[in-house]
């Protein structure tokens, strides 16, 4: 369906990617946002609160991360749809609920605008060392999906979907900034609302009675009810049968957990997304995403220039991570290289996919700045041999 | 009692045991329990018997809040019911009312996020001490500070019930816990006093012996706006009686019996409570203090005028085109109508 106008400030603007989070968040019809103070993501809820009184939207600054994550889960459970926004501390206060979120089957949308981390870090200077964070940052087996913009317009694009996805999938989606992104500023056209598609929340059909709030009726996702319409339903984080009852066995453990990851694995090839090119004549493969990938527009450049067959992956959707795709690349080139803000943590799953059959050269920066597109160049040609 | 002739919609939900095939089947001594029940319309009666032991207090507390919502003749499809982890963490189950079991301590914070995304709710928290006043403390005092419009249930056994007895914020000196095996040496919470100090508009305390007055403080609460907050004293027979031989359940509820005062009105700060002391219950804070919401929508009102959109008493959700034309033909979200905010009042 097309979205409400109310939350769509069409035109042509200059904004930072903070802003244009917290623009494309209101544009996918985000009412609820509850989050606490952080740098480098404060903007966006910056930007939302001084926006939401105008739409029928609530911003509330929490008082800390913990309760932000848990009240946008509270709030999605009535029909609203919810953000929370942070960086590495907060993301890492975050990750008890965020498992909240994926056993209760909760769609929201958590914003995390990395930073250099470990700990406090580096507040003020790029990193791209959540991002297994992302994946695995709370415990127990669960799956995700995770985006990554590359700029300021992707940050109002890529958001949108970020917020159907977790509709469509009812899971928590990561939208994976760093701090590149949010305080750079670029121009962001921002279309007019009837060229929004957004994915309502889908309310059950059935009635109460024959309601079950975790049965997904032989396929992988549950039908919704929400807070006040009559369905006395029960939700918990403890293992639960299709009445959302809590039982404490292998069995049921099997099928709730279970499902919880099928039904992001199984439906991969539908949510993977990806820019690609010259993969056909590549020798080397560069995967990448975030700020990086600008950054790696050079070093390609470079390396082309000495002649290097150089091919593209750049990762919209990092997480589920495009696995048949680099697995059946494998076979055909040379080397992977995953330049990243980080020790060097996208590249294992490279690794993984690859399997051994060609190399998955990381390329790493410990954070504070981008890379120096000559080291990614240098990394290429070294591939390339 | 006519269940059916009270609220429109609620026959229809009298409970039914789910034909789950992965579900214990539902012995007949269930079936049994259900229809004798006079309050299992507010009862999942397909999960009892609750996981509670004999002689708990918590059972008493839920019952008093179904013969609560009873009276009132409640809207219960209107009010959802949060806890988080622990003994009391277990209660959001138990009623027939939308029920959601969070995280250890995060009640309050999810509970606000429910009224908030949808206003016209009422919104009850029901947990224990270690999860509002322990792990959940900040979040406790935050909900307090706000006023925000919550009915805030804690229960108080003076321990930590799940995990096996172990220290509590609450625990008075020189109480033996599990992990104070010498005693307590911790000063404890005066609950009431901390609820008070950071705002709540409503402070009452009874134990599980006084299920008349405890019903009529639920029955206010839920009439009421901002954050109102009544502690529950429960006995815990298993842990807390054992660990300090106080005796069997019958042996705690007799100590309330004998060691309770009831003081309405009385300062909070004189009402703790000393290892087998005196218990002093009431009311003891009725004030009106703006709530959140209602602060919030004032002050919009007033910097922003007719420009402020308030958040729709049903919620953020965005409907289908079709369906939003014929809700507001302007696109806009309707005012809320404010006498319709709480729907629990009889």
């Amino acid at each position: 369906m097309k979205t409400d106008p109310a939350g769509v400030l069409t035109g042509a603007h200059y904004l930072d990617g903070d802003y244009a989070c917290g623009e494309g968040a209101m544009a996918a019809g985000c009412r609820f946002v509850a989050g606490y103070p952080i740098t480098p993501s404060t903007e966006v809820v910056e930007r939302i609160s001084r926006r939401f009184p105008y739409m029928g939207g609530t911003f509330i600054q929490m008082e800390d991360e913990m309760a932000s994550m848990a009240a946008i889960i509270g709030a999605s459970w009535t029909g609203t749809k919810s953000m929370t926004v942070t960086s590495g501390p907060g993301f890492s206060l975050m990750m008890e609920n965020i498992g909240l979120a994926a056993m209760m089957e909760t769609p929201c949308v958590v914003v995390n605008v990395q930073r250099g981390g470990p700990s406090t870090g580096l507040p003020t200077m790029v990193g791209q060392q959540d991002i297994m964070q992302a994946r695995w940052g709370s415990h127990g087996d669960y799956q995700i999906i995770a985006l990554s913009p590359q700029s300021p317009q992707e940050a109002f694009t890529l958001v949108i979907d970020a917020f159907n996805l977790a509709e469509l999938y009812r899971v928590p989606v990561m939208f994976m900034m760093d701090e590149c992104v949010g305080h750079m500023t670029e121009k962001v056209v921002i279309p007019p609302a009837d060229e929004i598609e957004i994915v309502p929340r889908k309310l059950t059909s059935k009635t109460p009675e024959e309601y079950l709030p975790y049965s997904a009726d032989g396929g992988l996702i549950p039908e919704f009810a929400r807070a006040g319409d009559g369905y006395k339903f029960h939700t918990t984080g403890l293992t639960h049968d299709e009445r959302g009852y809590p039982v404490m066995s292998a069995e049921c453990q099997q099928q709730n957990v279970q499902r919880l990851i099928d039904k992001i694995k199984l439906n991969a090839d539908d949510i993977v997304r990806y820019e690609e090119e010259e993969i056909d004549s590549a020798d080397v493969v560069l995967v990448t995403y975030g700020i990086t990938a600008r950054v790696a527009r050079m070093g390609i450049e470079l390396a082309r220039k000495k002649g290097i067959k150089v091919g593209v992956i750049r990762l919209l959707v990092v997480w589920p991570f495009p696995e048949k795709y680099i697995r059946e690349l494998a076979g055909k080139i040379k080397a992977f290289v995953v330049p990243e803000i980080n020790a060097g943590q996208l590249v294992l799953e490279v690794e993984r996919c690859a399997a051994g059959k060609v190399p998955a050269v990381g390329v790493p920066h410990l954070g504070g700045g981008v890379h120096d597109p000559q080291v990614i160049a240098d990394a290429i040609v070294e591939a390339a041999k | 009692m006519s269940p059916e002739s009270k609220i429109v919609g609620q026959t229809a939900m009298r409970s039914k045991v789910h034909p789950v095939p992965s579900a214990p089947p539902a012995g007949e001594g269930a079936a049994h329990a259900e229809d004798d029940h006079p309050l299992s319309e507010y009862l999942r009666m397909d999960r009892i018997p609750h996981i509670w032991c004999p002689t708990c207090g918590i059972g008493i507390a839920v019952k008093c809040l179904a013969e609560a919502l009873d009276e009132l003749k409640a809207d219960t499809n209107k009010v959802s019911i949060v806890s988080g982890i622990g003994c009391t963490g277990r209660v959001a189950g138990y009623m027939k009312l939308d029920g959601f079991h969070s995280t250890h301590g995060r009640a309050i914070p999810f509970a606000t996020g429910i009224k908030l995304g949808r206003p016209e709710l009422t919104v009850v928290v029901f947990s224990g001490d270690g999860d509002l006043s322990g792990i959940g403390g900040n979040h406790f005092i935050h909900a307090a500070r706000r006023n925000m419009d919550l009915m805030v249930v804690l229960v108080n056994n003076f321990i930590y019930g799940m995990t096996g007895g172990q220290n509590a914020p609450t625990t008075p000196v020189p109480a033996k816990t599990s992990t104070m095996p010498f005693g307590n040496f911790e000063h404890p919470f005066n609950l009431p006093a901390l609820a008070e100090g950071c705002g709540a508009d409503y402070v009452a305390r009874w134990t599980t012996l006084h299920v008349r007055r405890l019903t009529r403080s639920f029955k206010e609460a839920l009439t009421r706006k901002g954050f109102r907050f009544i502690e529950v004293i429960a006995p815990c027979s298993t842990l807390y009686g054992r660990l300090n031989k106080l005796g069997t359940g019958y042996d705690l509820m007799k100590f309330y019996y004998e060691n309770t005062e009831i003081h309405n009105g009385a300062d909070t700060k004189d009402v703790d409570i000393a290892f087998q002391g005196k218990i002093i219950c009431g009311k003891f804070v009725d004030f009106e203090r703006r709530t959140y919401i209602e602060m919030m929508e004032q002050h919009y009102t007033e910097v922003l005028g007719e420009k402020y959109v308030p958040m729709k008493p049903e919620g953020g959700m965005l409907h289908e085109p079709e369906d939003e034309q014929q809700a507001a033909p302007a696109g806009k979200p309707a005012r809320r109508k404010r006498e319709k905010q709480e729907v629990a009042g009889g």
